[in-house]
């Protein structure tokens, strides 16, 4: 069953997705059917099992508190699709 | 020159030839049948001549050579490499240019592999027949209508038709051993945290990991020597030392038990396919090993879950495609809000977006607990199974994938069936497992079939040996498909 169109939109607002409409479209259908799909789990009974987020049996790693090299400012904004001074410049979100 | 494997062709070195020669030979085989494959979205000539003329310099000097030393590796485009156009299939990256290298390309340098080029895959690792790449789609070395297999389809494809020796793959879901059963080489997926993700484009950080693609079982392991260890560049790089995995591979593992899992000789499983697996598990009882039927009972929901942990990852992982640090931006826009809204819609492709939005649904208030929580129960009965198995067994051994490689267009209208391609392999990916994939026979039409093998976590050196076992055995390794120019 596809996903009402409604709902699609708020998901693609939430992923900070600009969609067409032709894409909500087919996104309702194709979503639809994966989330029937995998709404086969809802049949499993998990009451008491601890969920399993990764495989390894890591706990926090930390590095020790040691200077080291980074990028410089021009390496890091070299890809930046605007840049202003060393900064990476965007619209202005405040007036 | 292009037939031969890694082993051979440091052989050929100490014999005389250059790893210059080695190279041109490789680049030659590039211009001439890439046309017909599009395995490769980069190659700089001029960079890799001059790793080999440094190689050979070296090799002149008298000094210490690398394990890999004059050995040309095509390595996926989701792998940065400092100063070369970095993609990882996307429009989004298509002028990413990465400031570093991954860790796993500092190894290769360390290791003196020649860096070919870039080959293709599916955006963003996203999916299972390079046709989801935003720029070309590979074409399956054995059949030319055919897919490679994906994500790793272009390092697979290129090393099935002698464009290069070895191949780096990542495995998120299958996605090293499953093209390198379809395309009829060797793909090997290692422990969860063996390989550095440092400088790896990030799709499913827990599931994510880096491995070889090879002609055989030897080249595989000297690659993955060549590439694993530890990195404190990424905290999930486990500090255990690295066995010299080459070394030893023709020791027999005795005794040996080989588990079966019933589940997966089930519905959807291609009779041709289970033909082979099922030689190819006699193969193993006629060198002593028992043959164990096990159960998996869980592997049925291993899509399903890896559908909603793969994708909340990924929809996280993929946040950082703003317009704003890197990659494409939208040119006309309202707002900022709109500028990212815009640059991710134009820069995304169909599947990337799929998924990124089922990933964000999966992760979303009020359905959080019903999808996403539920997904990582059911994640640890599915690695339950595998630690009760491996109390049974040594190995686990059944197909890579349900059919031989499929045509080019048939599962890209229907993402679940696609999706359905990674049904067996999925489940070490989970689990953090290591698995490899082998050749293990074709169909009537030509077309390979692989033999898959898992183990626990950290015994690649049993795995390796128990899948050399089977491949001195047989001869499929040897295979090559005729690829001729295009016409």
């Amino acid at each position: 069953m596809a996903l009402p169109l409604e709902h699609v939109r708020w998901v693609a607002h939430l992923a900070r997705l600009d969609l067409t409409p032709a894409e909500l479209e087919a996104m309702a259908r194709d979503l639809g059917a994966i989330i029937e799909y995998v709404n086969q789990l809802q049949a499993l009974h998990t009451d008491g099992v601890e969920p399993l987020a990764h495989a390894l049996d890591l706990q926090n790693v930390f590095r020790a508190d040691e200077l080291a090299p980074s990028l410089t400012v021009d390496a890091a904004l070299a890809n930046a699709p605007a840049r202003r001074g060393d900064f990476y410049a965007v619209p202005a979100v405040l007036d | 020159m292009n037939e031969l494997t890694a082993a051979e062709l440091l052989a050929a070195q100490v014999q005389g030839a250059s790893a210059l020669e080695i190279t041109a030979a490789f680049l030659r085989t590039i211009h001439e049948r890439d046309g017909s494959l599009n395995a490769f979205l980069h190659v700089d000539d001029e960079f890799a001549l001059a790793q080999a003329r440094a190689v050979d310099a070296k090799r002149k000097h008298g000094d210490l050579l690398g394990i890999l030393a004059g050995v040309p590796v095509a390595v996926k485009d989701i792998l940065c490499v400092a100063g070369q156009k970095t993609t990882c299939g996307s429009k989004i990256l298509r002028d990413f240019i990465p400031p570093y290298d991954a860790h796993v390309i500092t190894r290769l340098k360390q290791a003196d592999a020649i860096l070919l080029g870039k080959t293709n895959m599916d955006e963003f690792a996203m999916g299972s027949s390079t046709e989801n790449s935003g720029f070309t789609i590979t074409r399956n070395p054995w059949d030319l209508e055919r897919t490679p297999g994906g994500s790793s389809g272009g390092s697979a494809a290129a090393v099935a038709a002698g464009l290069a020796p070895l191949g780096i793959g990542t495995d998120t879901g299958g996605s090293i051993r499953q093209p390198a059963a379809l395309c009829g080489i060797v793909g090997f997926k290692p422990t969860y945290g063996r390989v550095s993700r440092f400088g790896v484009i990030a799709f499913g950080s827990s599931l994510d990991q880096v491995g070889p693609l090879a002609h055989n079982v030897y080249d595989a392991a000297l690659l993955l020597e060549a590439i694993a260890g530890h990195d404190a560049r990424d905290s999930t790089s486990v500090d255990r030392p690295v066995p010299a995995y080459s070394r030893g591979l023709d020791q027999l593992v005795k005794p040996l038990t080989v588990g079966i899992p019933r589940e997966f000789f089930s519905d959807g499983l291609d009779a041709e396919v289970e033909n082979a697996v099922r030689v190819a598990l006699a193969e193993y009882q006629s060198q002593g090993a028992v043959l164990k039927e096990i159960s998996l009972p869980h592997s049925s929901f291993a899509v399903a879950v890896y559908y909603l942990v793969a994708t909340a990852e990924a929809s996280s992982n993929l946040a950082r495609y703003d317009g704003v640090h890197f990659g494409h931006r939208a040119e006309k826009f309202a707002d900022l809000l709109d500028m990212v809204a815009r640059s991710r819609g134009e820069g995304f492709g169909a599947e990337v977006k799929r998924r990124v939005m089922l990933g964000t649904y999966a992760l979303s208030s009020g359905y959080v607990d019903a999808y996403y929580l539920k997904a990582l129960k059911v994640r640890r009965l599915i690695k339950d199974d595998f630690d009760t198995a491996f109390r049974q067994c040594d190995v686990i051994a059944g197909p890579t994938t349900p059919t031989a490689a499929f045509k080019l267009g048939e599962k890209t209208g229907d993402p679940l069936a696609m999706y359905l391609s990674d049904i067996y392999t999925i489940g070490a990916n989970l689990a953090g497992l290591p698995g490899i994939s082998v050749p293990c026979g074709f169909t009537k039409n030509g077309l390979p079939i692989g033999l898959q093998l898992m183990a626990a976590p950290f015994e690649e050196g049993k795995l390796l040996q128990v899948a050399r076992m089977f491949e001195r055995a047989t001869d499929w390794h040897n295979r090559r498909p005729k690829v001729q120019a295009p016409g």
